[in-house]
């Protein structure tokens, strides 16, 4: 109903002071949710571009493109990049920042000042790392195993661990922010289980951020100590144990996938319902599933390290503690598509998001378990299977994840729709992309085509091609958003306030929202997913 | 519109997102034990190392811990923990308003907090002139010499003192950084910034620094205290 | 935060028993009580850094049930990251006898 002199006169959090010092001094979560947004497209294009490169490479058995050593600078920087700084901030950092205070029903987050710290650490971070990509960048993988990133590799271990190191506390700081708030400043009647399933998922989310960042920090201090002061924890020939940096490295690593994962797992969780308009089933489930992913996520990092050597009776006890943690992901997937059954659906882009996000995650998740066995680990470790088995969750999961949301609250975020036609089509794109891209990689690890290797026996040719074919198309899948959402600032049609009909705090404010969020705060009296009550909006909203 | 909650009267120190001053102080409060929590897990790490290779290398790890000074490790013990007790009252001073009590205590731990770094400082200088410092001119032949009842293997008495500089330098560094938030304290609570309804950030600084005492009581026996009896 | 104040003479107390701890931790490893030097160490150690916790940082008297939780889960997380790396560590030179 909103016209367009209505929304010009209004005042919002995106007009109410301009100048790049009322974005870099600002305090208000939601500009900084949109000052990480910026820097982590940065670097999701720059470690694209990486792996653009590395699928050229892989065109053809040879190593014709780049040599052996720019090669394994490629894969490590690919790694390091899309990890440290676009999955891990991502949802986080840019969803999480400007929805956790909203959805609470607060003005802002508990600390918003260390949330600008948080901010800058990460961009200092990302100057560090861009520095080291310039000078040559690393070649250890994004593993950094010792000792040859501290006794052997000839690259910026030092400026690439330093640089992590730092992004790390951009991570614990972010946090520490959504745990105080989410304790501490929920509006009246805002129960626990009232909460919407989105700050379930960053609670726990946060708890990993808290207790496993600073094993890695310390990890990669210890190696930039061992590198640049000659301390020996690490060397063989001193004594050292390299796997010993795998445990500590590990440690904070595998939880950290359960922090790429989690925020799209909330995401999900708040697409199907309002695309169903159905609650979502088992509310309760869900909850607790995701701090149960938290919890058991933390038990089962020397997986990574079956054929290391580390023993085989702890081998045995990790796998089991492996298969123990797909139970709460299966119960989400299961919990979803129980919530769209019978329900009311409407394939809008978000929704399409989220159903490509519940059967890629399911694929991905699967072979997880194929891998947790140890007897097939063993054949498939540090093959394609790893990489396609983690891309289909961090890719086709995650990154999903984060696409439907960023399309889910746009219209929240901007005040502006962005062309429906071409969601659906980017989204589509972005499917078959990947689904060519990766789907192969399963089949070549599982033929024996060893990971991070820079020349391949002939007859691996045709899925290779098959792969890189698919990678080009993904990256226009991913090109695209980036245009539209840009082009929909300025030309996009103006959003309603709840242009969805979804249920939520923050759907109850204008879009974009006033500085401070609310007119009035709000006092909750009814259960989350209330969709037998909000009537679902007449039109199709399309930009 | 200046009655709807948004517009509530501005305590001092109140800060916008906050409703009132409890809430604010139960934020701060949480927000600095979780941080306490990381830094737990962050030397928690070194401590898996340590175990890990005392585990391998006892009788390493026995004569390295005998050739550190054990009276200047217990009076920076003791010096610890006088500064905690200074922090202690400082917060409780901080609480009755008693402005010059509190500018006092603070001053006494940040000295406190400097005599412990001078002592460190000594310590590591010892470690420097003994050639126990790893790298290139790391000798343990001092050590075999000094003790032939332990079989010590020179090569892993490098990884007691690696673990001896990290812990000792990185808690050292919070150590710089306890003093450093506690001249800023001071310096605020000069200018009479903290007062019995507001005095969170002492409540918060001084948690940060019975955490690093905590550490170093911990460092103390396991860096220290590894191996004392008296050899035959 | 309470504003339940501790009494200076409390404090003092407190102060006193960390030091003669301190005293004793440093002279018993001069003892040989073979493996329980280190249990001694420990416990003692422990029992300081109880007392600095609970009187010192006031959690005995804090009204907030999650300080509590967030100080206990901290440490439990540390005690997976230990005991977990210590499966494999300790159980590393076990011989291959087919069963295990």
């Amino acid at each position: 109903m909103a016209t367009a002199t209505i929304t010009a006169e209004r005042e919002h959090y995106l007009n109410t002071d301009y100048g790049i010092r009322s974005w870099l001094l600002t305090t208000d979560h939601k500009r900084i949710a949109l000052l990480y947004l910026a820097l982590i497209t940065v670097f999701f294009f720059i470690g694209g571009f990486f792996a653009l490169l590395i699928r050229l490479e892989l065109l053809t058995p040879a190593g014709d493109l780049v040599q052996a050593d720019t090669y394994n600078k490629l894969f490590s920087m690919h790694g390091q990049v899309m990890i440290f700084f676009f999955l891990i901030p991502s949802i986080p950092a840019v969803l999480g920042n400007f929805l956790v205070p909203m959805m609470v029903g607060a003005k802002d987050l508990a600390f918003p000042r260390i949330n600008l710290l948080s901010w800058y650490l990460l961009v200092l971070a990302a100057g560090m790392m861009l520095y080291c990509i310039i000078t040559g960048g690393v070649d250890t993988g994004w593993t950094f195993y010792t000792p040859f990133s501290t006794a052997f590799s000839n690259t910026h271990v030092i400026e690439a661990g330093l640089a992590i190191f730092i992004a790390g506390f951009s991570s614990i700081l972010t946090g520490l922010n959504f745990v105080v708030t989410i304790h501490r400043m929920r509006a009246p009647g805002l129960t626990w289980s009232r909460l919407p399933l989105f700050i379930w998922s960053m609670y726990a989310t946060s708890i990993i951020q808290l207790l496993g960042t600073p094993v890695l920090a310390i990890t990669l201090l210890l190696v930039v100590f061992e590198r640049a002061f000659g301390l020996g924890i690490f060397d063989p020939t001193r004594g050292g144990d390299p796997l010993l940096f795998q445990h500590l490295f590990w440690f904070y690593s595998h939880p950290a996938v359960y922090i790429m994962i989690l925020p799209s797992m909330g995401v999900i969780s708040e697409i199907i319902p309002c695309f169903s308009r159905k609650r979502v089933f088992g509310y309760g489930a869900v909850a607790l599933s995701s701090i149960a992913i938290a919890v058991f996520g933390f038990l089962v990092w020397a997986h990574h390290m079956f054929v290391a050597g580390i023993s085989l009776y702890s081998a045995m006890i990790f796998s089991m503690l492996s298969y123990s943690v797909a139970v709460p992901s299966a119960i989400k997937v299961f919990n979803w598509t129980a919530t769209m059954y019978k329900g009311s659906l409407r394939f809008s882009t978000p929704m399409l998001y989220a159903m490509g996000f519940i059967g890629l995650f399911t694929m991905g998740g699967l072979t997880g378990l194929f891998l947790a066995a140890l007897g097939i680990d063993v054949h498939v470790t540090d093959t394609y299977f790893v990489v396609a088995h983690f891309h289909y969750i961090m890719v086709g999961g995650a990154v999903m994840g984060y696409l439907g949301g960023l399309h889910f609250w746009w219209p929240k975020i901007s005040g502006r729709l962005y062309p429906e036609w071409l969601g659906k089509f980017a989204a589509l794109t972005v499917f078959l992309g990947f689904n060519l891209t990766f789907f192969p990689q399963f089949i070549l690890g599982y033929l024996g085509m060893p990971r991070r290797y820079w020349q391949y026996p002939p007859e691996f040719q045709v899925l290779n091609v098959l792969s890189t074919a698919g990678s080009t198309i993904l990256a226009v899948g991913y090109v695209l958003p980036m245009i539209y959402f840009l082009w929909s600032m300025r030309y996009g049609k103006i959003a309603d306030p709840n242009p969805w009909g979804a249920a939520g705090l923050e759907w109850k404010t204008q879009s974009p929202p006033p500085t401070s969020n609310f007119e009035e705060t709000p006092e909750v009296t009814w259960e989350a997913y209330n969709y037998d009550e909000i009537p679902a909006p007449e039109e199709v909203p399309v930009g | 519109m200046a009655d709807t909650p948004l517009m509530t009267e501005h305590e001092e120190g109140l800060q916008h997102q906050f409703v009132d001053m409890e809430q604010q102080r139960n934020a701060s409060s949480l927000g600095m034990w979780l941080f306490l929590g990381t830094e737990i897990m962050f030397f928690g790490g070194m401590f898996l190392a340590y175990l890990v290779y005392r585990y391998w290398y006892y009788p390493e790890f026995a004569a390295g811990s005998r050739s550190i000074d054990i009276y200047l490790g217990t009076i920076n013990t003791a010096v610890l923990i006088c500064s905690s007790l200074t922090v202690a009252l400082g917060v409780k001073a901080a609480q009755l308003g008693k402005r010059k009590t509190l500018v006092t205590l603070l001053l006494v731990t940040i000295l406190f907090g400097l005599g412990f770094l001078a002592i460190k400082g000594i310590e590591w200088y010892q470690k420097f002139e003994e050639h126990h410092v790893p790298g290139r001119s790391f000798s343990a032949q001092d050590l075999i010499e000094k003790y032939p009842q332990i079989h010590i293997d020179p090569a892993p008495t490098q990884i007691y003192f690696s673990l001896y500089f990290a812990m000792t330098g990185l808690h050292a560094l919070h150590m710089i950084i306890g003093v450093g938030i506690f001249c800023f304290l001071t310096f605020h609570a000069c200018k009479g910034r903290y007062t019995p309804e507001y005095h969170t950030p002492i409540e918060i600084g001084g948690l940060y620094w019975h955490f690093v005492d905590i550490v170093w009581i911990y460092l103390f026996p396991l860096l220290y205290l590894i191996d004392r009896k008296p050899l035959k | 935060m309470p504003e339940h104040i501790i009494s200076s003479k409390l404090y003092i107390g407190i102060w006193a028993a960390l030091m003669c701890l301190t005293v004793i931790t440093a002279s018993v490893a001069f003892v040989d009580l073979g493996p329980l030097n280190t249990v001694v160490a420990l416990v003692i150690a422990t029992l300081k850094a109880l007392l600095v916790v609970l009187f010192f940082m006031h959690v005995k008297y804090a009204s907030e049930k999650l300080t509590k939780m967030v100080i206990v889960a901290a440490i439990f997380w540390l005690l997976i990251l230990l005991f977990l790396s210590l499966a494999d560590y300790s159980t590393r030179g076990m011989v291959h006898s087919g069963m295990l």
